[in-house]
């Protein structure tokens, strides 16, 4: 058990602050205990969503199986900004093998820990969306199709992270990446691709699916959690802003993730061999502009340039996903919520912060300049 | 060496065939090789399978183009396929057939080989009446075995009785042995052709 | 005990006795029936404690096997050809990080044009790889080198496969003494990982490794590989004192120590040779042979040594690096460098072609009066080379090469004009 000083950090507007609560309730983030599984130290990008994310469902992957648990990790992000050489910062036995090949490791340790009749030790397959919307999709099938006893945890940023922002089969549309540039007569992404893993999961009937995203860590702990209740394929897919890779202000990731679940873009839900069990219900909806505007990655859709048109669409997207797994709350749940719905205590919901002009000279910008156009 | 070459079509256990005659030859002591010529099998299409008998260890592996001997299970190959091609002078040839060698229109055979190591079995037809199903590559090992006195018929039984246990073993050695006998006469008195 | 079985069967026999923990396949003609037998045994349960995982891919085949060795289990698979290609990545993932995996690989030509017959293409596609490469001559062989195979990966921590000859092996009904569990648990001890995935003492394995390290640890793979050249031979050794019959060893010597000739082979076709060699022996010709067990790594000193003495070597192989020429014979011409016998490659056998006792004596008469070419194609059809060849000219839209060839054999029906 790590032996340095934890920080307490205020969880957001509308979570009950975790004294409040009862201890078995409270955020495994809470704890001085907590494994501490993603430690510090690492080289996430400043926001970065999957940092977050990961550190989150680890831990709580950590408390529901007693700190006996395996993670195999595909290439990406996570991977390299968690081991750069000679350093580590995960503090539980972790292999990193291949790209495409995370959640065949992960059957492979739990096939090994069967023979062993160790199945008190659990496993966890985890990558970003690349890895596991295309290059690990067949692995990923495969390990839905036989039940192996791992739970597969993606973390999507929707894009090639790692290799600079290139589109995926995850990256929606109309977003900006490094090869679905702005131009032409559909610019950014393509509408009509795109894969719902979530629901191909689903299609595999598998124990366990559900979504969540940053913005609601506790949720996500809790579905870490509730993943490990059951034996069987598993899957939870984690929605987690890249401030560098969608040009937004890192302080904005937990507020991007908390709109695309408000305007409806993410339907965040639980399902349990094929059926949706529960949904979380949007508390006040919003339309997708609020979302779509703190990302430079949308930003051609906007200005006198702009294009009125694809927004509806994306609009539209949102509406039937409202519709499609019934996304609004009642008149009676959550519509007479103080505040406004999107921000934490402090910030206007109108208008963004200007963000800090960036050294014309550093990486950064040049990396910026690529994929999004001039900085702010 | 001995060296036998059994053809037939897919579907037919022309493969098996030739297994069993190598695990006779082994339970007799012996040493034995069988393999097939591999295809991508399909039932109906011709099928070649190779089995070497020796009494020192066999280490040759290519296909069998000089048999001492010739299986054949399907006659409709016999104007098909080259099956006679390499065959040793003092070769031995089973066919399976109710019909003579002349009738199968093999006459010129019967001059160019030795007439009593000519044989033609009604296999299928004594796999259908003791196994019931017209698979005849066990009964042709059987004739075989009293054909060219290479190995025994004891010892193919044992060799059907590893390969198909129950009563498709009992049915397949009542056959086989029916085969040998049937052949045994037929090697008695040389009017057959 | 002696057995009369088909080669697969002895090697899922000799695999089950191995005890590996997980089994993860892929089906691929034709390594078939060893993993359907492997598949039969664990269910039944005389394999056991084991997972046999129905694989999706020979990719997730070998991910499933480098996520069960590294989590400290004996872990088994096999494969061919295309399959050895589709898990290329992982083969260097699973040597690169130094697990103990013991693959058979039912040696098969790759494709294109697809072809399901025997050569050594596919394993020395991957002879880079870090993988321990040996070749089995005959069905015991194959039987005994995953036992022997099992020790040298756990010692070294390297993966090895044990190359067979698809069908000629794979599919042959031959003797074989399968031994008892008593004896190859005596012979083989339990899997003890250098490194494992457990909760009780975590580990990172497979970060990122710069400029500053990588040259090391890649460094170090070619000193195990170093290392095997010794132990090898020990294991081979302790096999024979073990069981009572050679098997293995970095290379075997067949009436070489007056060979004036010397013909050099891998894997089965050195039974045929062998024979040849016998025949030419009662002729009175000085002629031997060397057939390589292990390939990877080269033993380049034995091969020295077996092949100083002699005035010419021919290296007799079913592999061709294009656009180079052999592979073995490169790799022969190493270990002769500065000047000994001459050396003449020929390649021979692809795609299944068999190479007969009458082609091999033909060769060798070529070469016994030194009217051999450095470089030969055993029974090329040059003549259909040459008209494909002379089609090209002709015709920009000259059609597809493999059916153009098979018309001119007669195999494929003439086309309807």
């Amino acid at each position: 058990m790590p032996d340095q000083q934890i920080k307490f950090y205020q969880a957001g507007s509308f979570v009950a602050g975790n004294r409040l609560l009862p201890p078995e309730q409270r955020s495994v983030q809470s704890r001085t205990e907590r494994s501490n599984t993603l430690t510090s130290g690492h080289r996430a990008c400043q926001g970065c969503g999957e940092a977050l994310g990961a550190r989150y469902a680890l831990d709580a992957a950590m408390r529901a199986t007693q700190g006996k648990l395996i993670a195999a990790n595909a290439t990406g992000c996570l991977e390299v900004f968690s081991t750069p050489f000679p350093e580590s910062s995960w503090q539980l036995p972790w292999i990193h093998s291949l790209f495409g090949n995370a959640p065949a490791v992960a059957t492979g340790i739990a096939s090994a820990l069967k023979a062993k009749g160790r199945t008190d030790v659990r496993v966890v397959g985890q990558g970003g969306d690349g890895g596991t919307v295309d290059i690990g999709f067949a692995c990923l099938s495969g390990m839905f199709e036989r039940g192996d006893d791992v739970l597969y945890i993606c973390y999507d940023n929707e894009a090639y992270m790692n290799t600079g922002v290139q589109r995926s089969g995850a990256t929606p549309p109309a977003a900006r990446t490094a090869t679905t540039k702005p131009v032409g007569p559909e610019p950014g992404n393509v509408f009509g691709q795109g894969k719902n893993v979530p629901l191909i999961a689903m299609a595999h009937e598998i124990p366990y699916v559900a979504t969540a995203t940053v913005a609601e860590l506790r949720d996500l702990e809790d579905k870490v959690e509730r993943a490990m209740e059951f034996r069987g394929a598993r899957y939870l897919h984690v929605f987690v802003p890249c401030p560098l890779g969608w040009g937004s202000a890192s302080r904005d990731t937990i507020r991007i993730a908390r709109l695309v679940k408000e305007t409806g873009m993410f339907p965040v839900f639980e399902a349990e061999h094929g059926e949706v069990v529960s949904v979380s219900k949007i508390r006040r909806r919003v339309p997708v502009e609020e979302y779509l505007r703190l990302q430079r990655r949308y930003a051609h859709l906007f200005g006198p340039n702009g294009h009125p048109e694809v927004i509806q669409r994306l609009q539209a997207i949102a509406d039937r996903n409202i519709k499609r797994f019934g996304l609004l709350a009642d008149a009676t749940e959550g519509a007479d919520l103080p505040g406004p719905a999107t921000d934490s205590a402090g910030f206007p919901a109108e208008e963004p912060e200007p963000v800090q002009p960036l050294d014309a000279d550093s990486n950064l910008t040049r990396l910026l300049v690529e994929t999004h156009g001039s900085p702010r | 060496m001995f060296q036998v070459r059994i053809h037939g079509r897919g579907g037919q256990g022309v493969v098996t065939a030739a297994e069993i005659l190598s695990i006779a030859a082994f339970i007799d002591g012996r040493h034995a090789q069988a393999f097939p010529s591999f295809g991508s099998e399909r039932t109906g299409a011709p099928v070649v399978a190779f089995c070497r008998i020796d009494d020192k260890e066999i280490r040759v592996r290519e296909p069998i183009s000089e048999p001492d001997a010739l299986i054949v299970q399907d006659p409709t190959l016999l104007h098909q396929v080259d099956l006679f091609n390499g065959l040793a002078p003092d070769a031995y040839i089973l066919i399976n057939s109710a019909r003579t060698f002349d009738e199968l229109g093999l006459g010129e055979l019967c001059d160019r080989f030795p007439r009593e190591r000519l044989i033609a079995l009604p296999a299928t037809d004594l796999a259908r009446e003791h196994l019931g199903r017209p698979i005849p590559n066990a009964v042709l090992v059987g004739g075989f075995a009293a054909m060219s006195g290479r190995i025994s018929l004891e010892s193919v039984a044992k060799a059907i009785r590893e390969k198909f246990p129950g009563k498709l073993g009992d049915g397949n050695i009542a056959a086989a042995t029916a085969a040998f006998e049937l052949v045994q006469r037929q090697i008695q008195e040389p009017t057959h052709a | 005990m002696l057995e009369q079985k088909e080669g697969s069967q002895a090697v899922a026999d000799a695999v089950a006795l191995c005890r590996p923990e997980v089994v993860c396949a892929y089906p691929i003609s034709p390594q078939t029936h060893i993993v359907e037998a492997l598949s039969d045994k664990v269910r039944t349960g005389e394999l056991a404690p084991c997972e046999y995982v129905s694989v999706e891919s020979e990719f997730a085949a070998m991910s499933v096997a480098i996520g069960a060795s590294a989590a400290g289990a004996r872990t088994y698979t096999a494969t061919a050809s295309q399959g050895l290609l589709y898990m290329c990545e992982a083969l260097y993932n699973a040597s690169g990080l130094g697990l103990p995996v013991v693959m058979t690989l039912a040696n098969r030509a790759i494709g294109a044009p697809i072809n399901i017959w025997n050569d050594h293409s596919d394993s020395m596609s991957q002879r880079d790889s870090g993988w321990i490469q040996l070749y089995a001559e005959t069905n015991q062989e194959a039987l005994d080198l995953h036992i022997q195979a099992y020790r040298l990966a756990e010692e070294l921590s390297l993966p090895v496969m044990v190359c067979m000859d698809g069908f000629i092996l794979t599919h042959a009904y031959e003797r074989v003494d399968v031994p008892t569990q008593d004896q190859v648990d005596a012979f083989l001890p339990s899997y003890s990982p250098r490194q494992m995935l457990d909760p009780g003492d975590p580990v990172t394995i497979g970060a990122m490794v710069g400029p500053e390290a990588f040259f090391e640890v890649r460094y170090l793979m070619h000193a195990k590989q170093m290392l095997a050249l010794d132990l090898v031979p020990e294991i081979a050794a302790d096999f024979k004192d073990a069981f009572g019959r050679d098997s293995g060893g970095l290379l075997r010597t067949y009436r070489t120590e007056d060979a004036e000739t010397v013909v050099v082979a891998l894997g089965s076709v050195l039974g045929t040779i062998e024979d040849v060699v016998d025949e030419l022996r009662e002729q009175g010709v000085k002629i031997g042979v060397v057939g390589i067990k292990c390939f990877r790594p080269y033993p380049l000193d034995e091969v020295r040594d077996a092949l100083g003495h002699a005035r010419r070597v021919v290296v007799v192989e079913k592999s061709f690096a294009v656009g180079v020429g052999g592979i073995v014979g490169q790799n022969v011409r190493l270990a002769l460098s500065g000047g000994g016998p001459t050396v003449y490659d020929v390649v021979a056998g692809l795609g299944g072609r068999p190479i007969t006792k009458r082609s091999l004596h033909a060769l060798l008469a070529d070469a016994l009066a030194d009217r051999l070419e450095r470089q030969t194609f055993l029974d090329l059809k040059a003549d259909i080379v040459e008209r494909e060849v002379q089609r090209l000219q002709e015709n920009r839209l000259s059609g597809p090469h493999a059916e153009n060839m098979l018309r001119d054999l007669g195999i494929v029906a003439a086309r309807p004009h």
